[in-house]
């Protein structure tokens, strides 16, 4: 492990940071921190796809960035502010699994990701990339607890999001990966189409019955009283 | 770059698709064309199908998808033919129409994108368009139940494919130090070529990304749940395109991921893992069927139970299973989407979807009722359909291979099958149950036979792959059954 190169420890910072805000996400109590928490993640991680762009004088990642800080640090967060204000939504978060397993849960799939990571890249990839690979699968192990431990639709669509969070952290932290841009994009299509189901969703009104008991009664196929 | 028929036949639906989306829906016009755009879609895949094999660019053609291209477009316009016949029923109004109809052609553009794209990138952006797409038209009543299943349906998948992501990353990770940066890096021609040379732990991290990625979208256990909720509520044509085209294409990309991870002799063996997810989801829904009260829910958890099946089989691998698995797959599209036209014209007859409320069709509505009774029996795997044949020669593939496996694989064909048959006779046979038809069900001339055409044409198409296959595309199957290793 080298230190004192600017260009690795920055890289490091800054995936570490993503995945730091990844632990915050998990043990907010209320949603408009949960929300402000996410958009410091997308604003970290613009800063991160920034780095690598500079450090491998890949231009097309600068793209990423903007459109990471854009999009998921200003426009995503203030569209789901815009939802809980406007419906009167002050909500707590409702864990189905408390704060203090939440984050147990979190530092032993933190540890799993390294385990399974590191050692089969070893001598195979540069170190930098195997251990942002690392960060960005804890990142995408983390926001799927988030969205398995949390109950209401918000929470578990900012869950979903920060998983996307470390799929783009691990696609930038790839020397030359062809199509980042695009599948990056792609990929933000997609999580600006979940942000537009909740405003639908809010907009109905049911957005606390996203239980899956709410399913059962919809499918008709309970056992007959 | 020059013009290649592989882009004609992914741009002309998106075309269409914007034509839908301008078009003014009146009367049956926007149908009509829905129609048109799928039939012009079918000549294009015939077309490309007698073009030589070849990569263009981000695409390719080869023996292992150009079946699949064509599969889809027949099953499109069936589709959109049923469509025509059965849209009048749904209620829409001029948003709706035109937010349905184009929503169909992006997802047969996207369809057909996913399965000729060489580039795995490509690929999945492909597959999450189709995804979009198919969760806009399971929403489109913007009835409670049916918002509820486009959300599971939505939340599922968007975990799903963004794991299927993760797994491509990983993949041009394995292949980066071997083929260098850029765009060849995620070619699966060149990744199959060299993935003996990759590092062998990436390419196992990758394809356990991808199968559980992919495998959420095709419909493979534990991730399978959104499937029935997304088949019962959505519109009744979407039934056969979920079923018969989407599952496909999301396994189609397992497929491709595990021909490049299974050429390295060190890298995970994919089949293993192939096999316990497919005896899984073959036991979970062979048991489930029993279960069932809704009509439609029921042939979704059967179409869970096939894909298990094909799975299974391309985890027994070799040449002879990987032919029965891609038989299955094609017979599977073709029966199903056939048996959900045909449940879907008897829902709208009684008004109802559940199986107690549908009974004795063969004798009220016999040309409906056989079709759906012999659509029904060719599931539970009898002959003389593809099913039939596929299901044999993966039997036959497993006692050669792995013996032992066949007496689970024995005890979720005979438990499906069973279910499958039990519920033929509530539907088919014995006394009929009043009719109670939709609000303008079945408007045009010819009523009912207009949508059991689709059906019968399917069935006949079924029979006809496994009694006397062309040997164009016999030999075609083979040489992708070849590929796949």
């Amino acid at each position: 492990m080298t230190f004192g190169t600017p260009a690795y420890d920055i890289a490091h910072l800054l995936g570490g940071g993503v995945l730091l805000l990844s632990f915050v996400l998990l043990y907010q109590r209320r949603i408009d921190a949960v929300i402000n928490a996410f958009a410091v993640q997308g604003a970290l991680l613009a800063a991160a796809a920034a780095w690598q762009g500079y450090i491998q004088g890949a231009a097309g990642l600068y793209v990423t960035a903007v459109i990471a800080v854009v999009a998921k640090a200003v426009l995503i967060p203030l569209a789901l502010r815009h939802v809980l204000g406007r419906f009167g939504l002050q909500r707590a978060v409702e864990p189905a699994l408390g704060v203090g397993p939440s984050l147990l849960a979190a530092v032993a799939l933190v540890g799993l990701s390294v385990l399974v990571v590191l050692p089969i890249t070893a001598g195979q990839a540069q170190a930098l990339t195997r251990e942002d690979l690392a960060l960005a699968l804890s990142v995408v192990l983390l926001g799927m607890l988030m969205m398995i431990t949390r109950r209401n639709a918000i929470s578990q669509v900012i869950g979903l999001m920060s998983l996307e969070n470390g799929l783009i952290l691990g696609a930038v932290a790839v020397t030359g990966m062809p199509l980042v841009v695009e599948l990056s994009t792609a990929a933000l299509v997609l999580m600006v189409a979940v942000v537009g189901g909740v405003v639908v969703f809010q907009i109905r009104g049911r957005l606390e019955t996203l239980d899956t008991s709410f399913l059962h009664r919809a499918r008709g196929e309970e056992p007959p009283a | 770059m020059t013009f290649h028929w592989a882009w004609a036949v992914v741009f002309l639906p998106w075309i269409g698709a914007i034509a839908l989306a301008a078009m003014p829906p009146r009367g049956r016009m926007p149908a009509l064309v829905n129609l048109g755009v799928s039939a012009l879609s079918l000549v294009l895949a015939l077309v490309l199908l007698a073009q030589p094999y070849g990569v263009q660019g981000w695409t390719r053609t080869d023996a292992l998808n150009l079946p699949f291209v064509l599969l889809s477009a027949i099953v499109g316009c069936t589709t959109a033919a049923f469509s025509a016949a059965t849209v009048d029923a749904e209620g829409f109004d001029e948003l709706r129409a035109r937010a349905y109809h184009a929503a169909f052609q992006v997802f047969m553009g996207a369809q057909f994108l996913a399965l000729l794209s060489d580039n795995l990138g490509v690929m999945w952006v492909a597959i999450e368009i189709a995804t979009l797409a198919s969760v806009l038209m399971v929403a489109v009543h913007g009835t409670p139940s049916a918002v509820e299943a486009a959300w599971k349906f939505f939340i599922l998948c968007g975990v799903g494919i963004a794991l299927a992501l993760f797994g491509t990353i990983l993949l041009y990770l394995a292949a980066q130090p071997v083929i260098g940066a850029g765009d060849p890096g995620l070619s699966w021609g060149a990744l199959a070529a060299v993935a003996a040379k990759c590092d062998p732990g990436v390419l196992s991290l990758a394809f356990v990304f991808l199968l559980v990625g992919y495998g959420t979208k095709a419909g493979l256990v534990p991730l399978h749940s959104w499937l029935p909720d997304a088949e019962a509520e959505g519109p009744l044509p979407i039934n056969a395109v979920l079923s018969g085209l989407l599952l496909n294409a999301a396994l189609f990309a397992v497929l491709r991921a595990k021909a490049i991870v299974g050429a390295h002799p060190e890298a995970m063996a994919p089949g293993p893992l192939m096999v316990a997810f497919g005896l899984a989801s073959l036991l979970l829904a062979g048991f489930a069927l029993w279960r069932r009260r809704d009509a439609r829910r029921l042939f979704a958890w059967s179409s869970i139970e096939h894909m298990g099946l094909a799975t299974f089989a391309f985890g027994i691998g070799g040449v002879a299973a990987n032919l029965a698995g891609l038989l299955h797959m094609l017979g599977h599209s073709l029966v199903k989407s056939g048996v959900f036209f045909a449940i879907g014209a008897a829902a709208q007859i009684k008004g109802s979807q559940k199986v107690a409320d549908i009974g004795g069709l063969a004798r009220s509505h016999p040309g409906l009722g056989w079709a759906l009774a012999l659509g029904i029996a060719a599931l539970a795997g009898l002959p003389p359909f593809t099913l039939f044949v596929s299901e044999f020669s993966m039997v036959v593939a497993t006692a050669a291979a792995q013996p032992w496996l066949l007496l689970p694989l024995g005890l979720g064909l005979l438990v499906a099958a069973a279910a499958l048959v039990t519920v033929l006779q509530r539907l088919c046979l014995g006394a009929p149950t009043p009719d109670n038809p939709t609000e303008d069900a079945f408007s045009l001339p010819g009523g009912v036979l207009w949508a059991s055409i689709p059906t019968w044409l399917h069935l006949v198409l079924a029979a006809l792959l496994a009694l006397a296959a062309p040997a164009g595309l016999a030999a075609m199957l083979r040489e992708g059954a070849r590929v796949l290793g």
